[in-house]
């Protein structure tokens, strides 16, 4: 039996509970900051870039951050995919409100998550209709690490090989919470995000074709050059046989009870 | 020419990989156990008196002989797995054993003295029914086969078909029996349900059609359950409706004769449905006119039938199961009765009259962790006194037989279940009496200073006293020859020993049997046999408390889960004693889709096994105030996985205070393109000394080591050469992150995987070019280490780097493991099992995928083998020599404490257990080290020095004198 239908497995994993206590201590802090500054919102909405262009098509990217941890998804930006042999992938996306900012905050000093989904998509389908499909592919970063690396974020979307999407990540660099405050405004405003889009690689088979060229031109560089093709034996000849003569005599006479082969090796020695 | 010696340097390394066995250390570390597999068909050898043999065939499709007195196995011939291998039917007579095998498919006759092949044919395609030998005047010359359509008859001397003839109505009529009295006719038997029988006979000499009768039986469904064929071709057969027995004369053609059970007086169970057992103990005459019927699961009843009619003999109740048995030209019947709640009685019964033979009570004690008898097979014999004597083999529920002598010797018992192992795992043996005292002062609360010190005096003096003991009795062994030292081995004096080899192999079977086996002799210490385990049952077994927290006792528990419904119960036990723990599992009403065993510990030093039901609700086991209060701490940092392969969809979640859960990562394989096989996780218990390798330059390669990464294996639901493919997935657990994704094209499954530290093997079948190719990968962090303190899955932006390389592979595998070490310093081999039955050990220095296609000065200093597409198989690479393992399903490795050797278990239908030493044994003196030699050289030198110094004393002063 290899395969059980739903494998279990133990994922231990090493996070610091510390830090998301000093975390809150300052986003306090931040908070009262942040009513001082007015929000500019150049209030370019998402569906604007919905508009399909020739070959691309669109698909919303969504995000939740909820200080109860119940995801609660809404528009971040619109992703254009391009299907075709190499499938691209641009990213419109909005700025992040003034009640964003400090939810996301809030959320960070919580150590709540960061989550992100797009719809499952068929990018090698003609028709808009058969594109869509049912159900969602999410992935989530802690929410301080978004706060932490200023919403600087790469994005990765990975589809199969026939197309379809099956997977979405997402991690920020830096990626490590260390509780450093971000105290001006302006750095959670713009989403610096690093975009693409992943085919599965080709893994190699073995390579014999290489290894069969190679073969040959070691066979042909002996063949010019006689004094290689000789063997070890043929070359050392001189040095092994006394060797080995001599490994022969001090073994015969380490044996106590092997008096009969020395005597013989002893003999034709002689 | 240094090039030139530094190859052969390396050709020279290489040839040292070679870790076989020298000829006297076989069977020193190692053991192997032969199953057969659960039985279906038994026959004593009966064609000579002193015969010692028993042959059986099986479910797993072996057939093989047994040997009587040892119950050893005298040969054994395994079949190709599944239907194609299916025993259908054995027949006995003589040396001459016939097999049906595959659905009819081939005839097979063996000689049974010998295991040989007789002869082999193939038979014409259909359905098979049934097979009986054809006699005539009291000699066997013919089997006949009945197929669905067509019966057939074969001579059983050269298996050449005499004649063929198909069945008259076959479309309506349902053959199934087919019956030769010996009188030079065989006859059919077939049935329309719950309308008539119909019964052809054909003459043995052409096949020509003699008679057909057509008999109303309007009640009747299935002969082979219902109807026997007694004395001179009376067909009976038993009809619960009407509890009555019907009767029809094969030889006149009439109705059935029905006679009420009631008219002899006899009574069956309700809802229960009678059979009828007959006895032919020679084919070339007709049967016996003795019957039983059977009226209830525990009652019995022996008729005869008397010149047509049915005389009651004797009424046996309670029964659990009769057999008849024929010894010359006696018949006599074994009957088996329960006689308390642990044992069974037997007695022989005389078939004629129905009396007890004297002095014929066998007494069979009945394991209690084992399981009720199922199956009699009964070898009798004659005594010297003309008397009946007999031995009897009992199958139990548990697929254990075992071979009784009167009055009751058990001679020898086989656990036949050990042939279909599912799991195991390896326990290390509690520490010794005087060490567990040693333990016991630390574990005790300090109560003042003097007490600690007289203490601590006392143990130290107990620990003295088994020392000189033990002294003692290496002294006393030594003198004696070593093949007379024995230690038999009982669940009493089990410990650990110095090194920690001797394990207990705690292995779980199909059937639902665990058995507890001391991994150096293999002598099986305890066995449970768990009763009402669902026939598609999955197991998962789980060691939540080593035996390293003395007083607390190791604990084990076993997942069942029915596949069907989901819904799962615990079995809790002590692996060293198998004894169920008292500790009452939680009941669990919801199916359940993941159990996870959380490194948190509770403060009886037990881990947590966490049980995740289909509401996606965690219950926690065990679960005291204690654990979870642990488990909101550690909430946030716990994170499991589920995969629904049906769906393709694998799904994270995290871990709630409350015990509920949230999913937070969702990744989804479209079923339509490919399907998820496979998806393994490394083991939890396994150590990785290294974090990089040294390059040439001197710089260091790091690897990616992420404890949570996850290799997903998947197969492409198009199976057309040219277009199908596997796909290798490594996802990180908890964030559901895709690390990697590579598609193998034009290959197909089976795939075989392992995945330990920075790297994944696999196995897979190529398409294109039609052979195995192994492919492996490795995931570095690059040349610097992103924080080299701890791993966090949700902090290493950087995807690794992947390297990537293929290898043909001459063989295809069966199952594929990959050697364990304590702490992870021994270089790392593959262990592989190939379906010849040997097991490789393959270095992974082989499967590395840095192995330079050109070679440089740099990849000779990092030792790197040169590229070459094939993998080679050497044969001093088995580590199994001739001790070839049938069928492996599974290797399961543990770390000893040594860190250069490694415990093999590979099971299958035989279970081989061996040790390995990846890179050589390193830290042990070999077995022939001259200790007489540097002990002597050393005194020599000490006292030549104590000499040397005295003369040089002597000289000084000799020359102060001066």
């Amino acid at each position: 039996m290899f395969f059980r239908s739903r494998a279990p497995v133990l994922i231990p994993v090493r996070m610091s509970c510390l830090l998301s206590f000093k975390l809150s201590v300052f986003s306090t802090v931040l908070l009262l900051l942040c009513t001082r500054f007015v929000c500019c919102n150049n209030g370019r909405r998402v569906g604007d870039a919905l508009d399909a262009e020739f070959s691309g098509f669109s698909v919303p990217l969504e995000h939740s951050f909820e200080v109860d941890d119940v995801a609660k998804f809404r528009v971040r930006g619109a992703l254009v995919l391009k299907a075709g042999r190499e499938p691209s992938v641009s990213l419109s996306q909005n700025q992040l409100s003034e009640e964003d900012r400090t939810k996301l905050k809030e959320v960070a000093a919580v150590d709540g998550l960061y989550r992100i989904r797009v719809p499952r998509v068929f990018l090698q389908a003609d028709r808009q209709t058969e594109r869509q499909m049912e159900g969602y592919l999410t992935a989530f970063v802690r929410a301080c690490a978004m706060v932490e690396s200023h919403l600087s974020d790469v994005i990765a979307l990975h589809t199969d090989v026939s197309g379809y999407l099956i997977g979405v990540s997402i991690v920020t660099f830096p990626g490590a919470c260390r509780g450093t405050e971000v105290e001006d405004e302006v750095d959670l405003e713009v989403f610096n995000t690093t975009l693409s889009i992943m085919a599965p690689v080709n893994a190699p088979g073995p390579e014999t074709a290489l290894f069969l060229e190679r073969m040959e031109q070691e066979l042909e560089r002996k063949g010019k050059n006689p004094q290689e093709q000789k063997s070890f034996f043929a070359k050392y000849w001189m040095y092994i046989v006394p060797l080995v003569l001599f490994l022969m005599m001090s073994g015969a006479q380490d044996q106590s009870g092997g008096g009969a082969g020395g005597g013989a090796a002893n003999g034709g020695g002689r | 020419m240094a090039k030139l010696i530094l190859l052969h340097f390396i050709l020279a390394l290489l040839c040292f990989f070679a870790d076989a066995v020298f000829e006297d250390q076989v069977g020193k570390f190692d053991w192997r156990q032969q199953y057969v597999g659960k039985v279906r068909f038994a026959h004593f050898d009966m064609h000579v008196q002193s015969s010692k043999k028993v042959l059986v065939a099986t479910e797993k499709n072996v057939f093989a002989s047994l040997n009587t007195r040892t119950g050893e196995v005298y040969w054994r011939h395994v079949d190709k797995t599944g239907p194609e291998g299916n025993i259908d039917a054995l027949l006995m007579h003589g040396q001459d054993a016939v097999l049906v095998v595959g659905n009819g498919r081939l005839l097979r006759s063996w000689d049974i003295n010998i295991g040989g092949l007789n002869w082999e044919i193939v038979l014409d395609s259909g359905s098979f029914q049934s097979a009986c030998f054809v006699g005539q005047q009291d000699s066997v010359k013919y089997v006949a086969v009945l197929k669905k359509s067509a019966v057939s008859l074969h001579y059983l001397s050269n298996g050449h078909q005499k004649w063929v003839e198909n069945l008259p109505e076959s479309e309506t009529v349902q053959y199934q029996a087919v019956y030769s009295g010996g009188n030079g006719e065989v006859y059919t038997l077939g049935v329309v349900p719950h309308s008539h029988i119909t019964i052809v006979a054909y003459s043995v000499e052409d096949g020509e059609i003699i008679k057909q009768i057509s008999v109303d039986a309007p009640w009747l469904s299935n002969i082979q359950a219902s109807c026997a064929v007694v004395g001179q071709g009376m067909l009976i057969c038993a009809d619960p409706a009407t509890v009555s027995l019907y009767m029809l004369d094969l030889n006149v053609q009439s109705q059935m004769t029905q006679i009420p059970l009631q008219s002899l007086g006899l009574e069956v169970s309700p809802g229960f449905q009678p059979t009828v057992v007959s006895t032919q103990p020679n084919p070339a005459r007709p049967p016996h006119s003795e019957f039983f019927v059977q009226l209830g699961p525990d009652h019995y009843q022996l008729l005869q039938l008397n010149n047509g009619q049915i005389v009651a003999l004797r009424d046996f109740k309670p029964a659990m199961l009769v057999s008849f048995a024929t010894t010359g030209e006696k018949t006599v019947a074994a009957v088996m009765a329960p006689k308390n709640k642990t044992a069974c009685s037997l007695n022989l019964f005389s078939a004629e009259s129905g009396r007890r033979l004297l002095d014929t009570t066998l007494i069979f004690n009945m394991d209690p962790n084992g399981g009720k008898p199922e199956k009699l097979y009964v070898q009798a014999f004659l005594k010297k006194d003309d008397s009946v004597g007999y031995r009897v083999m009992v199958q139990t529920e548990d697929h254990t037989l075992t071979f009784i002598q009167q009055p009751g010797r058990v001679m020898w018992t086989r656990e036949e279940a050990l042939s279909d192992v599912v799991t195991m795992e390896m326990v290390d043996l509690p520490l010794t009496g005087t060490q567990a005292e040693l333990e016991g002062e630390f574990g005790k609360k300090a109560d003042g200073l003097l007490s600690m010190v007289l203490k601590r005096l006392s143990s130290q003096l107990i620990l003295l006293q088994a020392w000189i003991a033990h002294l003692w009795k290496l002294f006393y062994d030594a003198r004696k020859p070593r093949s007379q030292v024995k230690n038999d081995v009982t669940i009493e004096n089990l410990s650990r020993d110095e090194f920690n080899l001797q394990k207990m192999m705690v292995m779980v079977t199909a059937s639902g049997k665990l058995f507890g086996i001391d991994s150096k002799t293999g002598t099986i210490l305890w066995r449970h046999y768990l009763d009402n385990i669902p026939s598609n049952a999955a197991f998962k077994l789980m060691v939540q408390r080593t035996t390293a927290h003395f007083p607390h006792p190791p604990q084990c528990t076993l997942l069942i889960k029915d596949k069907d419904t989901g819904l799962a119960t615990l079995h809790v036990f002590n692996p060293i004693f198998g004894r169920k723990s008292h500790i009452t599992p939680p009941a669990l009403p919801q199916p359940i889709l993941q159990s996870l065993l959380l490194p948190l510990m509770d403060q009886d030093y037990a881990k947590v096994l966490l049980l995740v039901d289909d509401q996606y609700k965690v219950s926690a086991f065990p679960s005291t105030k204690n654990v979870l209060q642990q488990l909101q701490e550690m909430a946030s940092s716990i994170f499991f996985y589920l995969v629904d392969s049906s769906q393709g969809r694998l799904s994270g979640y995290r871990l709630r205070t409350d015990l509920s859960t949230e999913m937070i990562w969702e990744v989804i394989i479209p079923t339509e393109v490919q399907r998820i096989v496979s998806v393994k996780g490394k083991r939890p218990n396994e150590h990785v000394h290294s974090q990089g390798r040294v390059m040439g330059d001197r710089s260091v390669l790091y690897k990616y080591l992420n404890p949570n990464l996850l290799a997903v294996v998947t197969e492409s639901t198009d199976l057309h050469q040219e277009r199908s493919f596997v796909g290798i997935l490594l996802i990180d657990g908890v964030t559901g992150r895709i690390i990697h994704e590579a598609v193998q094209r034009k290959a197909r499954g089976p795939v075989h995987l392992v995945h330990s530290e920075n790297w994944v093997v696999y196995e897979y079948w190529s398409t294109k070019s039609r052979r195995n190719e192994f492919s492996v990968l490795e995931l570095y962090e690059g040349m610097e280490l992103y924080n080299s303190t701890v791993f966090s899955s949700l902090d290493r932006p950087h995807p690794p780097q992947v390297l990537q390389q293929s290898y043909i592979f001459p063989s295809s595998i069966s199952t594929l493991e990959a050697t364990l070490t304590e702490k992870g310093i021994t270089s790392r081999h593959l262990l592989v099992g190939l379906p010849s039955g040997a097991i490789l050990s393959l270095p992974k220095m082989f499967l590395d995928p840095r192995r330079p296609e050109i070679v440089s000065e740099q990849s000779r200093e990092e030792n790197l083998i040169p590229y070459s597409p094939e993998m080679p198989i050497r044969t001093e690479w088995f580590i199994n020599y001739n001790q070839t393992v049938s069928r492996v399903r599974g290797i399961y490795t543990a770390p000893s404490g040594l860190e250069s050797t490694c415990l093999v278990v590979a099971y299958g239908l035989d279970i081989y257990q061996t040790r390995v030493y990846p890179s050589k044994q390193f830290d042990v003196l070999k077995d022939d080290y001259d200790y007489m030699l540097i002990s002597s050289v050393l005194f020599a030198l000490f006292f030549a020095t104590m000499i040397s110094k005295r003369l040089a004393e002597v000289k000084l002063l000799n020359r102060a004198w001066r």
